[in-house]
């Protein structure tokens, strides 16, 4: 697997920096499930934060500090159960942490139609800046219309598409924003299953637009 | 600055981190104590202001250092790094009311790493040293909004607006920024 289209600094940063949104962030996570290479920049960027860290000019005394925790050094450790993974290895399923939040991998999910031919889930986060969903475009068909008006990101998990001049398959990244026109086609031959996070639609649209939203589309 | 290396007759934080987690060495434990403590302080006090609470959220995190020593690879980064991650998390849960997902290695659809990491412990704290030295030489503004986008818990649109500044300057600045220590730690990484 050659992934082509990766993380921008913009986002591995905050991503780093323990700043970004939850839908974002889960976006950013699964492709480094999948990229050997933009987890070497997430090192680097981690690193960066060690640095600055261990560059903060400080003249407190911890004495007392110190003596308090001293005191806690004896303390039992509650250790944490470790993650019960399943074995073997497993090409081309949902990565984590991608897979509980959807509770299953691609063969139990529950899809809802969009028409056409296109199916979505949407994806529960405690975030109130974005929308996550996983979107089901039939081979050879575009992504139904969506002016989105914000960020996005899409992250392909099977199959591919085409945006202009670029193909991205599974692992790669496209990162949008407003100004980019695109119109994304899913390749022939095969479905493709893609993440796609944006900002969340504005808040003080009424009530009925809200409701017919679902039945917009996306 | 006092920065312990290789050359220094005391010993460098990864080994004293090493002794931690090896050997529950609180002599060892006191001396990072004293070098981090303030420091993860003053990155809890960005966010709680109240200064009971950065002292609690201090001392979580020194308390899980040493908890958690022993999980410390000096072989994949700097002890600095490490104590960051678990202080980022810890204040995360503290301020957020939204989690950050993280990947799994242990997760069967996990992509490993093609190459094995190569020639360890030392490899890595060289490369620590030559990201101090880096990051000395980056302009001042660069590193000021590095210190904004790792200290604050803002959106780099947020930064961006504090500072009266397109959205697209802040993201430049920090892929220049980012692109010149790479460049660096290449540099250096291919001179050896
Ligand atoms: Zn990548």
């Amino acid at each position: 697997m050659t992934i082509r289209h990766h993380l921008s600094d913009d986002l591995l940063v905050s991503y780093a920096a323990g700043s970004l949104a939850e839908g974002w962030s889960l976006a950013v996570a699964t492709h480094l499930a999948l990229c050997p290479e933009c987890r070497k920049r997430l090192a680097l960027a981690e690193d960066i934060g060690g640095e600055l860290l261990d560059a903060t000019e400080t003249s407190e005394d911890v004495t007392s500090s110190w003596e308090a925790v001293r005191r806690r050094l004896a303390e039992p450790v509650v250790s944490e159960a470790p993650r019960a993974t399943p074995g073997g290895r497993r090409e081309g399923g949902l990565p984590e942490p991608l897979r509980s939040y959807l509770g299953g991998d691609i063969d139990t999910l529950r899809w809802r139609s969009l028409g056409r031919g296109a199916y979505q889930i949407r994806i529960p986060t405690a975030d109130s800046e974005t929308q996550v969903r996983l979107l089901r475009i039939p081979a050879g068909k575009p992504v139904p219309e969506h002016g989105h008006g914000g960020r996005e990101l899409t992250l392909v998990l099977t199959g591919s598409f085409a945006d202009g001049d670029d193909l991205f398959a599974r692992g790669d990244i496209e990162d949008a924003d407003a100004s980019l026109t695109h119109q994304p086609i899913a390749t022939p031959g095969e479905d493709c299953i893609c993440l796609a996070v944006t900002d969340a639609p504005l808040r003080f649209r009424s009530w009925i637009v809200r409701a017919i939203q679902p039945i917009l589309g996306i | 600055m006092r920065r312990p290396t290789e050359s220094d007759a005391t010993p460098s934080m990864a080994a004293l981190l090493v002794a931690v987690g090896a050997r529950r060495d609180v002599e060892a434990f006191e001396a990072l104590f004293r070098h981090f403590a303030p420091r993860v302080k003053a990155y809890m006090a960005r966010l709680a202001g109240d200064s009971h609470l950065a002292e609690e959220l201090m001392q979580e995190t020194m308390v899980a250092v040493w908890n958690k020593a022993d999980r410390f690879d000096p072989a994949k980064g700097a002890a600095s790094t490490w104590i960051f991650t678990i202080a980022r998390n810890l204040r995360i849960d503290a301020f957020r009311r939204d989690n950050r997902p993280d990947f799994d290695p242990n997760d069967p659809a996990f992509v490993q790493d093609d190459v094995a990491p190569a020639d360890e412990m030392f490899e890595s704290q060289e490369v620590s040293a030559q990201l101090h030295l880096a990051m000395a030489s980056l302009p001042e503004e660069q590193v000021a909004l590095l210190k904004l986008a790792f200290f604050e818990d803002r959106s780099h649109s947020a930064i961006a607006t504090s500072l009266n500044m397109p959205l697209g300057t802040v993201k430049s600045r920090l892929r220049l920024a980012f692109a010149k220590l790479r460049a660096a730690l290449d540099r250096n990484g291919d001179a050896s």
